[in-house]
């Protein structure tokens, strides 16, 4: 039995409605800047509550998870109907930081892994904005190699025992669930035993510590599991087939924004670089009719364009099949090194404003912050080297390196020079 | 090229894939390298029985489009081109071809290059401070019932080949386009040498020709949309054969990594080299999609088909040029010899680099529109 799915044109009526209705104007193409410390945390704190307002007018609205089945609270449309969202979204306020990570990977993972129950239990309360999540993936030890995850679970009867460290999850404390990937098994190759969880972040045990980034920001964070007890009913996925899980997971970390069970304003601030914030500081800098500024303008723009093509290229092309999941590489490896130049742009638009500005210096204020934290665009999300890595060997099918911890029992592979 | 082609499309760019293979191989490029015309006037009429010159062109004189999409077309066959470093004047035969057919002009001649039996080509680019973004020195002054031409322009393509050039210039404060017989007294041709090995050009100087009134294209004086138009096509076309060559390029450079071993291991399994390839990989994919997106752009007349085109061409002719570059570095001294193949589409990249506005051109008329855009914000 098929339903007949609502006419885009509608439910773009619908769409708009509430967004007239419900939502304040946002500041246009103001950049965004990377990682600023720009707010205390009681206005962070006010901000998120915003947005869990907005998701759940959304949800009362029935806008939320438009491609999530209408069995655990979505619309069950499809991606033109996001898009046409996304759409009249443009110049809106949105619930930015329930994109990513709660909707692209959280949400995806739970969907394509997680029992009935678990659907149940989470995805409405996710659509609702009542859960914001947070992927527990990183740890101290190591960040690209993910299945060298060391924090591990021990089997106790119906729970399991969490011990461990994970790190650089953004904004953990103000959010609510971890997406935990944990080892539970020392004895067999790494990517065979580990096994992928679900926890709230008040659990006790579960102590959160927030890490100081040299501009001043205070988002990112890291978790100290000590005793952690996580029912065997919140496990994803089947014991010590984590990495099953973990491909899956990374690829939709890959999708990002372009996963459509994302929602941001068309051409927002999540979807790519652009060129006008170089037009405000060029302006704000007085070099607007130098040539070396509009070569660099135009440089900007010309890189801008690019990404935006190639994420509708892939982004198509993994959608019709015609291409391999792990394509996203491709976008994830080239967005890095097109935020990494831009920011250089704007550092060199800027002039001396970036080593040392006035507060009524307008767009130029931050700049030099922004360009200290340029990198954060190549590390973030998993780095470029893993991303040129997966673009070389699974892309372009060049031989896989070689590795010393690919046929040996976890236990017994080095983790230090003394080992 | 777009991932996907409708079975039409993909039926004609199978066909000029098979005809370019089997007559313009590399040896036949190597041939042509000591020939005056750069190409064989058979190949051009057989390549126009295929559809290579009817693209741009209504049906009502004899042309027609495959997908629907007139653009999409000639950018499969222009793509096919550059992966082929192929032979022939498919950009100036199609512009000239289209704007005759737009204007509903000349249609003996339209007929002709239909049928490949001749040639023509447009006469845009001169030397700075003149750009192809509108800014043109060569004079088309009213004279009675005659046009009276004088100025040069530089570099046109096949012009010794052809028999008409589509000249633009300026009457007064306005542009005008005409039809120049290459035969007309006062107009010489200097051939140039260039980078191409089938890709010729000329100085054409224009000293007090004259032509009768009827050789116009469009109106006296108010030619500004038909030539953004055509310069549109063309950038539509450099684009997309530029990607045809980088994919060309890649794509040998990676066969050549997997096959070459060095200290008992192919180059491919060096992660200092498969990172390269990464890089290279989405250079490429980022050229088709921009290439695709500002061919849609033109076909829709869209608002930002000029901001989305001056991307396409700095973003390719940059990123291109440093991915070929990097298949000549990665092959080592084999590719900069001419027995190797790679050279060949090198050399088209960077003949249509330098074409109808350098990457730095374009980087710059792109800040200028993105900075219109902010202001009429």
């Amino acid at each position: 039995m098929t339903a007949k799915l609502e006419d885009p044109e509608s439910f773009r009526e619908r769409a708009r409605e509430f967004v007239i209705a419900n939502l304040r104007p946002s500041s246009g193409s103001k950049l965004v800047g990377i990682l600023r410390d720009e707010r205390t945390d009681e206005e962070e704190l006010a901000e998120v509550a915003r947005e869990r307002e907005i998701q759940r007018g959304l949800f009362e609205a029935q806008l939320a998870g438009v491609c999530v089945p209408k069995a655990y609270g979505g619309q069950g449309l499809t991606p033109a109907h996001q898009a046409v969202l996304n759409d009249e979204l443009i110049g809106r306020e949105y619930p930015m930081r329930l994109q990513s990570p709660t909707f692209a990977p959280c949400l995806s993972v739970l969907l394509e892994f997680g029992s009935e129950e678990q659907k149940l239990r989470h995805i409405p309360a996710i659509l609702k904005g009542e859960e914001i999540w947070m992927q527990f993936l990183s740890e101290p030890s190591g960040g690209s190699d993910v299945a060298g995850a060391l924090t591990t679970a021990i089997r106790d009867g119906d729970e399991w025992i969490l011990n461990g460290s994970k790190v650089w999850t953004t904004g953990a404390w103000w959010s609510d669930w971890g997406l935990c990937l944990a080892r539970t098994n020392w004895d067999v190759p790494k990517h065979r035993g580990l096994t992928v969880f679900m926890l709230p972040i008040d659990r006790e045990g579960v102590e959160v510590h927030r890490i100081e980034m040299l501009n001043g920001s205070k988002e990112f964070c890291q978790e100290f599991l000590t005793d952690v007890r996580v029912p065997d009913s919140d496990r994803i996925g089947g014991v010590d087939d984590g990495w099953t899980v973990g491909t899956r997971w990374m690829f939709h970390e890959r999708m990002g924004t372009n996963s459509p069970l994302t929602t941001q304003p068309k051409g927002g601030a999540l979807s790519g670089p652009d060129a006008l914030p170089m037009v405000s500081i060029a302006g704000d800098a007085d070099v607007l009719d130098d040539r070396r500024a509009l070569d660099l303008i135009g440089e900007a723009e010309s890189l801008a364009a690019a990404d935006r093509a190639l994420r509708g290229r892939l982004g198509d092309g993994i959608a019709a099949g015609t291409i391999s999941d792990q394509a996203s590489a491709i976008g994830r490896l080239f967005a890095g090194r097109v935020a990494i130049r831009t920011t250089t742009i704007g550092m060199d638009l800027a002039g001396a404003a970036a080593a040392a500005w006035a507060e009524d210096d307008e767009s130029l204020v931050e700049i030099g912050h922004d360009y200290l934290m340029r990198q954060v665009s190549c590390i973030g999300g998993g780095t470029t080297e893993m991303a040129a890595n997966v673009v070389s060997e699974r892309v372009l099918g060049m031989p896989r390196e070689r590795t010393l911890d690919r046929d040996v029992a976890f236990r017994d592979v080095p983790r230090s020079p003394s080992h | 090229m777009l991932l996907q082609l409708d079975s039409d499309l993909e039926f004609f760019r199978e066909t000029t894939d098979r005809f370019l293979s089997e007559k313009a191989p590399p040896h036949e490029l190597r041939r042509l390298r000591d020939s005056d015309s750069g190409f064989e006037a058979n190949f051009w009429r057989q390549g126009a029985d295929l559809g290579w010159t009817s693209l741009l062109v209504d049906e009502a004189h004899g042309g027609g489009s495959i997908s629907g999409d007139r653009l999409v077309d000639l950018s499969v066959v222009a793509h096919e081109f550059g992966g082929h470093a192929a032979p022939g004047p498919l950009g100036p035969s199609n512009i000239v071809a289209g704007a005759l057919s737009r204007h509903g002009q000349h249609l003996e001649l339209l007929a002709d290059l239909l049928a490949g039996s001749a040639v023509a080509t447009w006469a845009i680019s001169e030397t700075v401070p003149h750009s192809p973004f509108g800014s043109f020195g060569l004079e088309i002054a009213v004279d009675g019932d005659e046009f009276v031409l004088n100025g040069t322009k530089r570099p046109v393509e096949s012009a010794a080949e052809s028999t008409h050039i589509l000249v633009t210039g300026r009457t007064g404060g306005g542009l005008t386009q005409v039809l120049v017989p290459v035969a007309s007294r006062g107009l010489t041709l200097r051939p140039m040498s260039g980078v191409d090995l089938t890709r010729r050009f000329s100085v054409v100087e224009f000293a007090d020709v004259r032509i009768p009134a009827e050789m116009v294209v469009g109106a006296v004086g108010h030619a500004r949309e038909a030539v953004e138009h055509q310069l549109r096509q063309g950038l539509v076309i450099l684009n997309a054969e530029s990607v045809g060559a980088m994919q060309a390029g890649f794509d040998m450079t990676l066969e050549w990594a997997i096959d070459r071993y060095s200290f008992g291991r192919p180059l491919a399994s060096y992660q200092a080299i498969k990172h390269r390839f990464a890089d290279m990989k989405s250079w490429l994919e980022a050229g088709h999609a921009l290439s695709d997106n500002a061919a849609a752009a033109v076909s829709a007349e869209a608002d930002d088909a000029d901001e989305l085109l001056s991307a396409a061409k700095s973003f390719i002719g940059e990123f291109g040029g440093e991915l070929l570059q990097e298949c000549v570095q990665l092959h080592g001294g084999i590719g900069l010899t001419f027995e190797h193949d790679l050279h060949l589409f090198l050399r088209r990249h960077t003949t249509n680099r330098a074409l109808l506005g350098t990457p730095a051109d374009h980087r710059r008329r792109l800040a200028e529109l993105v900075i219109a855009r902010e202001n009429a914000a």
